[in-house]
């Protein structure tokens, strides 16, 4: 009795202010990254569906500025979308989000190692969206495409403020996922509840491991390139310019250190929540579970020695290609055998279909279209018909916009009855995936199509020739976002005015990692007692 | 899913007939076009065959794995599989799904390094002469030293400019002439941002980055007029800096050249020195070339 009034002492939640800005909880903290995610994810994608009004047809309908066609409001546009998509939409929700809600959960650790920094890596994400959104708004906005490439972003092609606030946005936002990343590495490592090693771990915990680490080594060179880049254009440096022994060049090896790196930040934890599907509804352990972990290790490693396949235009000499083309098809046997695995698990499977398990065969599939055309560009020599050209556009897509937010849907849909304690009704979780199934292959499949024809990415208009597929391209993107919003207004109904209250474990017997054996939602402080993993 | 893949299916089939069939026809981009524009060089040609290699391996590859997943959601279902195995572990079945995708690597991977060395310099013959396109905001700047070293800029031609038949965003005022069959250099170069020299019917796509030279190389096989665009963004005007290149026979291109001459600038340059320049002499005739130029002005 004494130790059940105890225990109802500690899950008295604090106040509204206290509980939601002077946060140390993890699941409160995941609940705001999740809800930030989501209404950053509405910003960017009403940035992006109004590029595909712009781009519907040819000739500059929108994108005006006194009835003048406004091309450096279209770049505006781009920048922000992509940032915006990269740093407050994907990151957020699968690290922030996801990371938070569930490493601790399925390790057994009562919270996150450093509570207080997990906050402070929420609060410093605010401002620096913010700051991203002001930057488009003063001056003439930051119009230099997310890679910030100088000249363009020094003050030759940006003389105003909008590009400093822009790297002062990135600064903020790197801080925050370099301190997430040492509080997840910490947690993951000494947290663990007994009996739980490393290699009995549920592979969304690995793939957070892992992204973690790939975080924390590459999020600093970008640091240091962009504080390069704001001593350039603000205190005399000639790092990036050429007329003072500076060169552009360096600045592309730097961001794409970064770069590359950062799109496996952005699929990994994807591919840890596919892993976890899979094997929950197949009823299933997952295939190869071993190889499924020592996969992504080996993507992540060979993920940072890669960078230069984004740059075999910029005249690098042929043999740096050649191994540029070389390390870069290597990845494509890790990610195979993710792919197969997870077909494996499936077989001998006793399969449920239900909503997540939807989004999480689309996202085998989806990425398995994105991968394929990633390994045609890795070829340095076919790259020259397709560098800068909507194929690449249509690549990236398939693997961000289809891979990592499909994951993240499929996140949303399997853990939601943990998260809020109400069920979303099965019949519109499936009406969500099938009209976004059908949007967005119909928004970037097209896209193949005029990359190859060679339509360059990054255009405010289009010559007449490529009206076709992009009127296409834009009826997808619009059967998209209608989606979004059904998915929008669709949760929002379930968590506050939905009666459907979820199980502990609305999934049955292939669910077996420790956050089902919690109630839904789980209680405010959980494994107070640590639980012991056989 | 189903609908959607047979669609995927048949595009893909599609583009690689478009592929084959696609090698006559004017070299800019048609409707509905879903493939790569029709080869005008050793280069191009080289791209089609590499990429349509490539489209087979990788259509095959997408299709056998929608093959597999809809195999095990038809036979695996809760309905028709009711109890779930308990494999989680086959060695032989590992180590196939590995070694397989090393070996479709491997078989793409020599036609790659053939093409990747291809494009980065012309295995049989001597360049025969050498242009310099230099990416400014937002126009090109054409360079030809070896026929005189005349210089003209090319703007595109604005909308409301336009004539009959003329490509919107397309069309510039003066077009880049160059020979067929002729083994040319192309450097690349920029003024004050990056701009990338871009020309999909022949296979050129170059950075031309501030502050370096970079080259490549092109022999046309065909008369006709070409279209490319600038690349790689370089700010408002990005999407109307298009490049036109008119191929044209060695003797047309010879007398062009002429005309050319007459009619556009030289290009300014430093005196070539006889012998070694000392930095002081260097000065002198900094100093004097600056003279020059406020008397011509």
């Amino acid at each position: 009795m004494a130790q059940a009034a105890a225990h109802d002492h500690h899950d008295h939640k604090p106040g509204f202010f206290v509980r939601w800005f002077f946060s140390t909880n993890h699941k409160d903290i995941g609940t705001l990254y999740l809800l930030f995610s989501v209404i950053a994810g509405l910003i960017g994608g009403a940035f992006s569906i109004w590029m595909r009004m712009e781009l519907q047809e040819p000739g500059v309908q929108y994108m005006l500025t006194d009835g003048e066609p406004d091309g450096q409001l279209w770049n505006v546009v781009i920048t922000a979308h992509g940032l915006i998509m990269v740093f407050f939409v994907v990151m957020p929700a699968l690290i922030g989000g996801f990371g938070n809600w569930f490493v601790p959960l399925m390790i057994g650790a009562p919270d996150m190692a450093f509570p207080r920094m997990n906050n402070m890596s929420f609060w410093l994400i605010v401002p620096a969206f913010l700051l991203l959104l002001g930057s488009a708004l003063i001056d003439v906005g930051a119009g230099t495409g997310w890679t910030i490439y100088p000249p363009l972003s020094s003050t030759i092609g940006h003389p105003g403020a909008s590009v400093d606030m822009a790297i002062f946005a990135l600064h903020l936002a790197g801080a925050s996922s370099i301190l997430g990343a040492i509080n997840f590495i910490t947690t993951i490592f000494n947290m663990r509840a007994p009996g739980m090693t490393l290699f009995k771990m549920p592979l969304f915990v690995w793939s957070m491991l892992i992204t973690a680490f790939l975080v924390l080594l590459s999020l600093p060179v970008l640091a240091g390139a962009i504080t390069m880049l704001l001593t350039d254009r603000n205190f005399g440096t000639t790092f990036f310019e050429a007329a003072g022994g500076g060169d552009p060049i360096l600045f592309q090896h730097l961001f794409w250190f970064f770069g590359h790196p950062e799109v496996y930040i952005m699929i990994l934890p994807a591919f840890g929540i596919i892993s976890q599907i899979v094997s929950t509804f197949s009823k299933k352990p997952i295939f190869g579970y071993l190889g499924m972990a020592w996969a992504m290790i080996a993507i992540a490693a060979v993920g940072f020695v890669v960078w230069a396949h984004h740059m075999y235009t910029v005249g690098l000499d042929v043999d740096t290609k050649a191994y540029f083309t070389f390390a870069t098809m290597v990845i494509a046997v890790p990610t195979g055998i993710k792919i197969f695995s997870w077909i494996a698990t499936m077989w001998g499977g006793s399969i449920r279909f239900d909503t997540p398990m939807l989004w999480a065969i689309g996202f085998i599939f989806l990425f398995t279209i994105g991968g394929v055309t990633g390994v045609v560009l890795a070829n340095g020599g076919i790259d020259l018909a397709f560098h800068d050209t909507y194929y690449v556009v249509a690549h990236f897509h398939y693997v961000l916009s289809l891979g990592a937010v499909f994951g993240i849907f499929a996140g949303i849909y399997y853990w939601l009855g943990k998260m809020s304690g109400r069920q979303y009704p099965e019949w519109a979780g499936k009406l969500h995936f099938w009209t976004t199934f059908i949007g967005v292959n119909l928004t970037f499949f097209p896209q193949h199509f005029l990359g190859a024809a060679g339509m360059p990415r990054r255009y405010i208009d289009y010559p007449d020739a490529y009206a076709g597929w992009n009127m296409v391209s834009s009826i997808g993107s619009y059967i998209s976002f209608a989606s979004s919003i059904f998915f929008v207004v669709m949760i929002i109904y379930v968590i506050w005015f939905s009666r459907r209250q979820a199980a502990e474990n609305p999934w049955g017997e292939g669910a077996t990692t420790l956050e089902w054996t919690l109630s839904s939602p789980p209680p405010f402080h959980t494994f107070e007692e640590l639980p012991r993993v056989s | 899913m189903v609908r959607t893949t047979k669609f995927l299916f048949l595009a893909a089939l599609a583009a690689a007939g478009l592929l084959a069939a696609g090698t006559a026809g004017a070299a800019e981009p048609q409707p509905w076009q879903m493939g790569l524009q029709p080869p005008a060089s050793p280069v191009m040609e080289e791209i089609h065959a590499f990429n349509t290699l490539l489209l087979w391996i990788i259509s095959g590859i997408v299709v056998f794995v929608l093959g597999l997943l809809l195999y095990v959601m038809w036979r695996f279902s809760e309905k028709r599989s009711p109890t779930p195995s308990k494999t989680t572990h086959n060695t032989l079945i590992e180590v196939v799904w590995t070694v397989v995708p090393v070996i479709i690597l491997v078989i793409i991977a020599v036609p790659s390094f053939r093409l990747l060395y291809l494009t980065d310099r012309n295995p049989d013959g001597e360049i025969e002469m050498t242009i310099k396109a230099i990416g400014h905001q937002w126009y090109w700047s054409y360079e030809y030293p070896d026929h005189g070293n005349f210089t003209f800029d090319a703007y595109m031609v604005p909308d409301e400019d336009l004539e009959e038949g003329q490509r919107r965003l397309l069309t510039t005022d003066n077009a880049v002439v160059l020979p067929v069959d002729t083994n040319i250099r192309i450097l690349v170069t920029a003024s004050t941002v990056l701009h990338n020299f871009a020309m999909p019917s022949m296979g050129l796509k170059m950075d031309g980055v501030p502050g370096r030279i970079n080259e490549t190389w092109v022999r046309i096989n065909r008369e006709g007029t070409y279209y490319g665009q600038c690349s790689e963004l370089c700010g408002t005007g990005h999407a109307y800096m298009p490049i036109m290149i008119e191929a044209v026979s060695k003797e047309a291109f010879a007398e062009w050249v002429e005309t050319a001459k007459e009619e556009f600038a030289q290009v300014e340059q430093p005196a070539a020195p006889d012998a070694p320049l000392r930095l002081a002499d260097a000065h002198d005739k900094a100093d004097d070339k600056n003279d020059n130029k406020k008397t011509t002005d």
